[in-house]
């Protein structure tokens, strides 16, 4: 988790930084900050506010990332209201550079038209997608003619 | 916005509409998670796994927006779980079993197609349900990806592949065209903004979308207009008691439990 001690007076700042250390278990690379899953933070003076977007209606993943978003801001003392909202669609172009940056560091193609992956070791373009449905519901499965990897792209929604 | 907002006439068609979504999804999801260990090949162990995982995601969503407008004490796992089959309203369609892998992909085609024409059909006026439309349609266009890749496979197969899969598209279109029975109240739901067409509209671009699939594969299905809502989605088969013993039972094995 973050080494980033809480101020004594928390603002929306130090809440988004503090969520900097949060993960989806199955992406554990880059934070739900960078992926994009941060809509909204609001900072009362009893509790703080964070709306989540899911990436997929029925990520299995949502409970275990609300719990660890409580977590993380137990540090500031104040109630804290965590919830997922469809209030805007989540949709991949939220993905931050740095966060796409890590996802291909991670052997993982960012979010692209099928046409347009590019293989994350060796960025050439003789891919082929083996199928639409990886081992979750945000990614399918590639394989590089070039480099010989078989990898995994997150799906464009 | 609020769901007191919603006179009592919208409010009851709302539910049915509510409901008529989130059992189709509920039921073809857990239909086609069963083969999850058991299908041809090893990627479509993990596709079908995959599409059953979103289908009943979605269930969930339309499940919980339900328990909001019912406002009855039931939760989303209460409204899923805890209902005799015959309160099930999903479409006869999905009373067909999963049968085949040629049954399974005529069966998922016809409802995603017809599915995907009524989210089409889902106006701005009630807030939440157009914003989890909004996200759902996103997801779906992977399921259409997937399915039409194995319509193209299996029409163009020939042999035994071909007679399978065109002998399942015939057994299961006089149930077809069930997904866009129309809605109990469906004037209160056009007049709100909530649907933009009536269900005729919709299951008419439908037809000529699953024309305009199966035309070039040179196959050539009947699809009728749908009884109204109360028979395309009552009655429900044998094969659909089976799947509710199987769904539940977890459930009733120990009531009230929190896994
Ligand atoms: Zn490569």
């Amino acid at each position: 988790m973050s080494a980033v001690a809480a101020p004594r007076v928390p603002d929306a700042d130090a809440v988004r930084d503090i969520l900097r250390g949060v993960v989806d278990p199955e992406i554990p690379t880059v934070s739900i900050v960078d992926l994009g899953m941060v809509e909204r933070i609001e900072v009362g003076p009893e509790r703080i506010e964070v709306e989540l977007l899911p990436t997929f209606v029925g990520c299995p993943a949502q409970e275990l990332i609300r719990g660890a978003v409580v977590d993380a801001l137990a540090s500031f003392g104040r109630q804290a209201i965590v919830g997922f909202s469809f209030r805007r669609p989540w949709t991949s172009d939220r993905i931050t550079a740095a966060g796409r940056e890590r996802l291909a560091a991670s052997g993982f193609a960012p979010p692209a038209e099928p046409a347009d992956v590019r293989c994350p070791y060796c960025t050439s373009a003789r891919v082929a997608m083996d199928s639409v449905f990886g081992p979750t519901q945000c990614r399918s499965l590639f394989y590089c003619r070039a480099c010989r990897q078989p990898f995994e792209a997150f799906k464009l929604v | 916005m609020t769901i007191a907002a919603l006179d009592p006439r919208t409010g009851t068609a709302l539910a049915g509409l509510l409901l008529s979504m989130a059992d189709d999804e509920f039921v073809i999801g857990f239909s086609d998670s069963e083969w999850t260990g058991i299908a041809p090949i090893l990627e479509e162990d993990v596709a079908m796994s995959s599409l059953a995982q979103d289908e009943l995601g979605h269930a969930r969503a339309l499940y919980e927006l339900l328990a909001g407008v019912l406002g009855d004490g039931r939760d989303a796992d209460a409204l899923a779980y805890d209902r005799e089959p015959e309160a099930y309203r999903h479409a006869r369609l999905l009373d067909h079993g999963r049968g085949d892998w040629a049954t399974t992909i005529a069966r998922r085609l016809l409802y995603e197609t017809a599915d995907a024409a009524r989210l089409a059909s889902i106006g701005e006026g009630w807030p939440p349900l157009a914003e989890l439309v909004a996200k759902i349609r996103r997801e779906e266009r992977y399921h259409v990806m997937h399915v039409l890749a194995w319509t193209d496979r299996l029409a163009r197969a020939g042999g035994d592949a071909r007679s399978r899969f065109v002998a399942a598209l015939e057994a299961l279109a006089p149930d077809a065209p069930t997904v866009l029975a129309a809605q109990e109240g469906e004037a209160a739901l056009l007049e709100a903004g909530i649907l933009t067409r009536p269900m005729t509209s919709a299951a008419a671009s439908w037809r000529a979308e699953v024309a305009g699939i199966l035309g070039p594969l040179g196959i050539t299905i009947a699809l009728e207009q749908a009884a109204d809502t109360a028979r395309s989605r009552s009655g429900h088969s044998r094969d659909f008691r089976w799947l509710w013993g199987e769904l539940t039972s977890v459930r009733r094995s120990d009531p009230g439990a929190t896994w």
